[in-house]
């Protein structure tokens, strides 16, 4: 992976330079969140179904080992192909050997998150494959040659103008129609004729079933279903994380996931594959990627309970400042913020410092992952493990030394505020990020300490 | 009852006037307060940013500072959360005596003296900036994330104030980007939340903008006075501390 040469900080700042676009990026994703809260208050337990979603899904981490050996098994029984992939290379190597088995040179794909974490079609595309997203948000970033910004809305970045100017540009739209309807289904003309000829599909996993053997897949486009109906080949790639131990689950997880997502009841379609159709192969690739080194993390190993609703995205309120390019992973984010590290410290450093630690995305998490204490832990383990800038650890390391040390404390604080009130301009300069759009506090007289000493202690109150 | 005043670093520095007003409204409800004279703080700017191996000297200095009370109390949900949730120390019988001894101002109020009057008085539109640590933390107040009944320790408290009246947000409690050090870190989104924060205040018609955490207040106060606003940010221990 090619390191990054900005931070997040440094993409938000410029995402911040049009101040109508993040109020407009911030009140979509705001509305989505209302959306949510509406869908859960009509659910009286629902916070009892967010705890056994937890519990179903830490029961399933306890013993993935089984529930995995089980999967495999059941979906062989079924005649499915099960491939198992210790890496992203790994998994790109097999999905394109399934292909190029077939004599395929054009594939549909609907929405995965884990083949944007392995890259699959940058990977496929160097072998000489396209690969076309039929999901229509998902369509709409490949177009433009962007990655998705958010998990559930991989466009919600863009407007519906400029939807319309790039239809314009690659499917010939009339230029200035921006009307979603009318857009809308003039990418479905242009995906139908690849869904005819494509004789490969592949398709994401939401919920892969040990005690049955087959995966589950919501959309709401039906994008997956007509893609593999049509299509000689399935190739199904999941992470391992992605099972529940039986059907009955999906009882729990098929109500939490659209609500917590969008606001719906349910999602349009929760397909079901089992088995492939005479005729046809259907294969299915166990990704590990770093989630088996995940899992010996105790602080981090429930981050894999992740159902990829993108809840705490919407809810985030410096996701929704500062946008999902700003994160530079395929998962943007909160959650994103302590998956990525997991796989590339070094690369990821800055997502765990990308947030207030205010807490909302542990709340509205329908698996209840604790985000905002995993990015808290993120910071030590990043910080003990060198990644960080030597002027920060310079900084931090002698606050340290004064906070540790009542008299300096009183002292440096006396000395700070007689330059802040007779020198303001010391720290009224553009070199202090508190100053550039934000006044400093006014300085007081005295510290409280100060004024302690002198009002109380004479009055024979001592501590 | 022998209860320690914690003062917030910051508070101390900049907002003397909150310890001030805390320490007076503690002993008008009778409660012996003494102030621990070597505190400094609670660690958490190192801590939250990464260096929480660095906070034990300054943990130390807290638990001698204050072992022996039967209560600490604090007017920060941020400092007194970082106290409970992260305090380790040499003596860590003590540390963890204190961390199961330290509240926050609000729920000291409503839960140990269990206040159901006040004299106070202040005679403004009032906006409550709901600071992330006390609300989600320490659970001061029903979140709006959850499915569960409404409560709110601070709204009991500022409705026993005499001709306070409380005004609504569309964001109930949304963060207002202070975050620590994420304040100059991610100044960008620190500073726009902020502002987004502030407007929703000032659409609601606040006159003042109050809270249970400085630290949030400083930075809407630092937005406030850029952009020459007349409203102001007050915190809770000040209001509730307002003379008839």
């Amino acid at each position: 992976m090619e390191q990054k040469i900005y931070d997040h900080a440094v993409l938000a700042d410029k995402f911040n330079k049009d101040a109508s676009r993040v109020d407009w990026h911030d009140k979509t994703l705001w509305f989505i969140r209302e959306k949510r809260d509406k869908a859960a208050w009509q659910i009286a337990e629902w916070e009892e179904l967010r705890e056994t979603a937890s519990q179903v899904k830490n029961n399933v981490l306890d013993n993935l080992h089984d529930y995995l050996l089980e999967f495999e098994k059941q979906a062989q029984q079924n005649g499915v192909t099960v491939h198992w992939a210790a890496n992203a290379e790994e998994h790109n190597r097999i999905v394109h050997a399934i292909i190029k088995e077939h004599g395929v040179s054009d594939i549909v794909k609907s929405k995965s998150m884990l083949t944007e974490e392995c890259h699959l079609n940058e990977y496929l595309q160097q072998q000489g494959i396209t690969v076309v997203d039929t999901d229509l948000g998902e369509r709409i970033v490949q177009l433009a040659g962007e990655p998705p910004s958010h998990i559930v809305l991989p466009c919600i970045h863009w407007k519906k103008e400029e939807i319309g100017e790039l239809f314009h540009q690659h499917l010939g739209t009339p230029k200035g129609n921006a009307d979603p309807q009318f857009l809308t289904a003039a990418a479905r003309e242009h995906l139908r004729q690849r869904f005819m000829t494509s004789r490969v599909a592949i398709t994401g996993v939401n919920f892969a079933v040990a005690e049955t053997g087959e995966v589950v897949v919501c959309t709401n486009e039906g994008n997956a279903d007509l893609g593999v109906q049509l299509a000689e080949v399935h190739i199904a790639c999941m992470g391992i994380e992605k099972i529940i131990p039986q059907r009955k689950h999906l009882g729990i997880f098929l109500r939490l996931l659209a609500r917590s997502a969008t606001g719906q009841p349910v999602t349009t379609y929760s397909s079901h594959f089992r088995k492939p159709r005479p005729g046809q192969a259907m294969h299915i690739v166990l990704v590990d990627n770093g989630r088996s080194e995940r899992l010996q993390q105790e602080s981090f190993r429930n981050a894999l309970k992740c159902i990829r609703c993108g809840a705490c995205m919407n809810t985030c309120p410096v996701y929704r400042r500062s946008g999902g390019h700003s994160y530079q992973y395929a998962i943007a984010g909160p959650i994103g913020s302590i998956l990525a590290p997991g796989l590339d410290m070094k690369q990821h450093a800055d997502l765990p410092f990308a947030s207030t630690l205010c807490g909302s995305c542990s709340n509205v998490c329908p698996v209840k992952i604790n985000i905002h204490e995993q990015l808290y832990e993120w910071r030590q383990v990043l910080v003990k493990s060198g990644h960080v800038s030597p002027v920060k650890k310079a900084g931090i390391s002698g606050m340290a030394a004064v906070l540790e040390r009542p008299g300096i404390y009183k002292f440096s604080g006396a000395v700070g505020r007689w330059f802040m009130k007779y020198i303001p301009v010391l720290v009224n300069n553009k070199l202090n990020p508190w100053y550039k759009q934000r006044e400093m506090p006014a300085v007081p007289r005295q510290s409280f300490n100060e004024w302690y000493r002198q009002n109380r202690k004479q009055n024979g109150k001592q501590s | 009852m022998k209860v320690a005043l914690f003062v917030p670093c910051y508070v101390d520095q900049f907002y003397p006037q909150v310890a001030i007003a805390t320490l007076e409204l503690l002993e008008k409800l009778g409660v012996d307060v003494a102030y621990p004279e070597s505190q400094t703080c609670c660690g958490q700017p190192m801590a939250n940013s990464g260096f929480e191996h660095l906070t034990h000297g300054c943990n130390d200095n807290f638990v001698k500072n204050f072992s022996g009370y039967d209560y600490i109390v604090c007017p920060s949900g941020s400092c007194t959360l970082h106290v409970k949730d992260h305090l380790h120390a040499t003596d860590e019988k003590a540390a963890a005596s204190i961390r199961s001894k330290v509240y926050e101002l609000v729920e000291f109020l409503t839960d140990i003296l269990k206040v159901e009057e006040l004299t106070s008085s202040f005679q403004y539109k009032v906006g409550l900036h709901q600071s992330c640590h006390g609300q989600r933390g320490l659970k001061i107040s029903q979140m709006s994330e959850l499915v569960s009944a409404p409560f709110s320790k601070t709204e009991k408290l500022l409705h026993m104030v005499k001709g306070l009246e409380l005004i609504k947000l569309s964001r109930t409690d949304e963060c207002c980007g202070f975050g620590g050090t994420f304040c100059v870190a991610e100044e960008a989104v620190s500073v726009k939340m902020g502002i987004d924060r502030v407007a929703d205040h000032v659409a609601h018609g606040a006159t003042y903008i109050t809270g249970n955490d400085m630290s949030c207040l400083m930075h809407l106060e630092g937005i406030l006075r850029r952009q020459q606003s007349p409203v102001k940010v007050i915190h809770i221990a000040e209001i509730l501390n307002a003379a008839q």
